[in-house]
């Protein structure tokens, strides 16, 4: 039997591990003129205003040049700059055209659109209390996206696999799941005693909804011919839900699971904003009541830091749970 | 009544079984498929089940599965009626149907942990990985195999539970000339060395001929069995024998005359 033949080769494409001289100095270069630049336009602003953002390129420099030194020794890091350094190079530029709009031409209203320099100076001033906001959001979201997740797995997996519970079940999913969990806000902070108690269950209730909605939507559309085999192999119904139909739904399981993520961050925010009195959600809205609009910026950096950084998480547990997919599916 | 011992093959009886469908476009009306069955295969007997498509060939077999029951007659394995589908009756489709999310171990042994008896068994799972050629194959995912090993992890993950009959429906349909026939003496040999009953459904007379003991002629509208046919070849046989030939045209002419036209 040559069985190695049957096997269809899977091309791997790799980045080439090339590196450029005008890749490897576009981020050294662009730092540099970030500097002069910013030297120039904030000429009249106090030093020690802009001295954080100062030192921030000159350790980009600094960086830069000690990579491109350290690159013959490691492929990999070779790879990781020829990937890299493009977008880092758009990054700051697009610092350098903030830094022009706002503090050289004076083109937005200030206090509301503080220069780049302001900004990093709020993040690094406050950055403790931006630490425990951060860590107050962590703990709210983990919470109450864990407590959705569990949630909507187990009403998907009834909804999909049992027809009575699908009957009964999919209006009370029809007429209360498209309702916005922040709608629920005024009602949530009556009923509830805490409003973190009430948030969490807020996030949960808006991350139950995709997720119950796509996993029994993949539940119900498994192929008919695995459960079909999976019988004739001597399956009892413990093997046809736990063994065929879950992992045959996780693709779309974990398109409810991203959704409800996005979910989770709306509601999130908008429930600290409104009862909460700790997160990033307060502290925006509390460095608005103090027009402190560097502030403002600041939270919204490490929010965006902070999201995307979960997702990220989210997309890696993904590939790992889906690797049986590997190059079927692209998204 | 004493069930059989597992490993052991076992015969087949079909009588008088009957079943209907509802019609596609008229859902108050009822449209044979199958009209009164009627066969049965001894047991470590390869039989084949031949006719044109929408005979009705895979509703009769997802019947011995078990998948689906009868509107009437009687269904038994050795002395049991088949009352739903079990372990003892394995089916490989013409779709593998190999779980995806699994390496091809896993879906080989798919049956032991269905039955929870992966911990007794686990050392067959390597004999039966052999006994396809997939031993170096094991912990690769079935999107990386080409048709005919695909083909071949799902007849060992059929055959895992020692079924006392196996069910094959199209299983080689999909596959090329040259695959197919390698796989035809795949099946042969596993046939051969476990004597498992086999019912192999298959629009190709050729395949027919070439392995089974039996030919069934079945014809559609309401699928009927119209004739049986012994095939006295000695085996291995060959395919351009003059016996082959002859039997291959009578069987042909047979079809085009019940196919009426």
């Amino acid at each position: 039997m040559q069985a190695q033949e049957d096997l269809v080769p899977v091309a791997v494409l790799e980045p080439p591990s090339v590196l450029r001289w005008r890749t490897m100095l576009a981020v050294p270069i662009a730092a540099a003129f970030a500097l002069g630049l910013h030297l120039f336009v904030a000429k009249n602003e106090a030093p020690l205003e802009t001295h954080s953002y100062r030192l921030l390129f000159l350790e980009v420099i600094g960086v830069s040049i000690v990579l491109a030194l350290l690159r013959r020794f490691s492929p990999g890091l070779r790879r990781w700059m020829a990937n890299m350094w493009p977008i880092f190079t758009a990054a700051i530029l697009t610092l350098c055209l903030w830094d022009v709009v706002t503090l050289g031409f004076r083109l937005l209203p200030l206090p509301y659109f503080p220069g780049p320099a302001a900004v990093l100076r709020s993040l690094i001033n406050d950055r403790l209390l931006l630490l425990d906001s951060t860590w107050h959001s962590l703990a709210l979201l983990v919470s109450g996206y864990t407590l959705g997740v569990i949630a909507g797995l187990i009403s998907g997996i009834c909804i999909g696999w049992s027809n009575p519970v699908r009957y009964w079940g999919m209006p009370i999913l029809k007429v209360v799941g498209p309702i916005p969990a922040t709608a629920w806000i005024p009602l949530a902070l009556v009923i509830s005693p805490s409003a973190i108690v009430s948030s969490a269950v807020l996030i949960a209730l808006a991350v139950w909804f995709p997720v119950t909605m796509l996993t029994a939507s993949g539940i119900s559309n498994t192929r008919a011919s695995y459960l079909d085999v999976a019988r004739t192999l001597g399956a009892g119904r413990a093997y046809l839900i736990f063994r065929v139909a879950i992992p045959a739904a996780l693709p779309n399981i974990f398109i409810g699971l991203f959704m409800g993520l996005g979910a989770s961050f709306l509601t999130l925010v908008v429930a600290e904003s409104v009862g909460v009195k700790s997160g990033l959600g307060w502290y925006v809205s509390w460095a608005q009541g103090w027009a402190e609009y560097g502030k403002v910026f600041a939270a919204l950096i490490i929010m965006a830091a902070f999201f995307s950084t979960i997702m990220t998480l989210l997309f890696k547990v993904r590939d790992r749970v889906l690797v049986w997919q590997k190059g079927v599916i692209k998204w | 009544m004493v069930a059989l011992a597992e490993g052991e093959a076992s015969s087949l009886a079909v009588r008088e079984v009957k079943k209907t469908f509802a019609a596609p476009d008229d859902p108050l009306a009822r449209r044979q498929v199958l009209d009164g069955i009627s066969f049965s295969i001894a047991a470590g007997e390869l039989v084949s089940l031949v006719g044109p498509s929408g005979c009705g060939k895979s509703t009769l077999l997802r019947l011995i599965a078990g998948l689906d029951a009868a509107d009437s007659g009687d269904l038994l394995i050795g002395s049991d009626p088949i009352t739903g589908p079990n372990a003892q009756r394995g089916l490989v489709f013409q779709d593998p149907n190999l779980f995806p999310w699994l390496t091809v171990r896993r879906n080989i042994q798919a049956g032991l942990v269905a039955r929870g008896v992966l911990r007794e068994k686990k050392h067959e799972v390597d004999e039966f990985m052999r006994l396809v050629g997939l031993d170096a194959f094991a912990n690769v995912y079935p999107h990386h195999l080409s048709g005919g090993m695909a083909q071949r992890a799902a007849l060992a993950r059929a055959l895992i539970n020692h079924p006392k009959i196996l069910l094959l429906d199209e299983p080689l349909g999909a596959l090329d000339a040259f695959t197919r026939m390698r796989m035809q003496d795949e099946v042969l040999r596993i046939w051969q060395a476990r004597r498992t009953t086999m019912l192999l459904v298959t629009h190709d007379i050729d395949e027919a001929i070439y392995m089974s003991d039996r030919i069934m002629i079945m014809t559609p509208r309401p699928g009927r069995i119209e004739r049986t046919i012994p095939v006295d070849l000695a085996r291995p046989r060959q395919r351009d024998s003059a016996d082959f030939l002859r039997l291959r045209s009578d069987i042909l002419n047979y079809l085009h005359f019940a196919g009426g036209a």
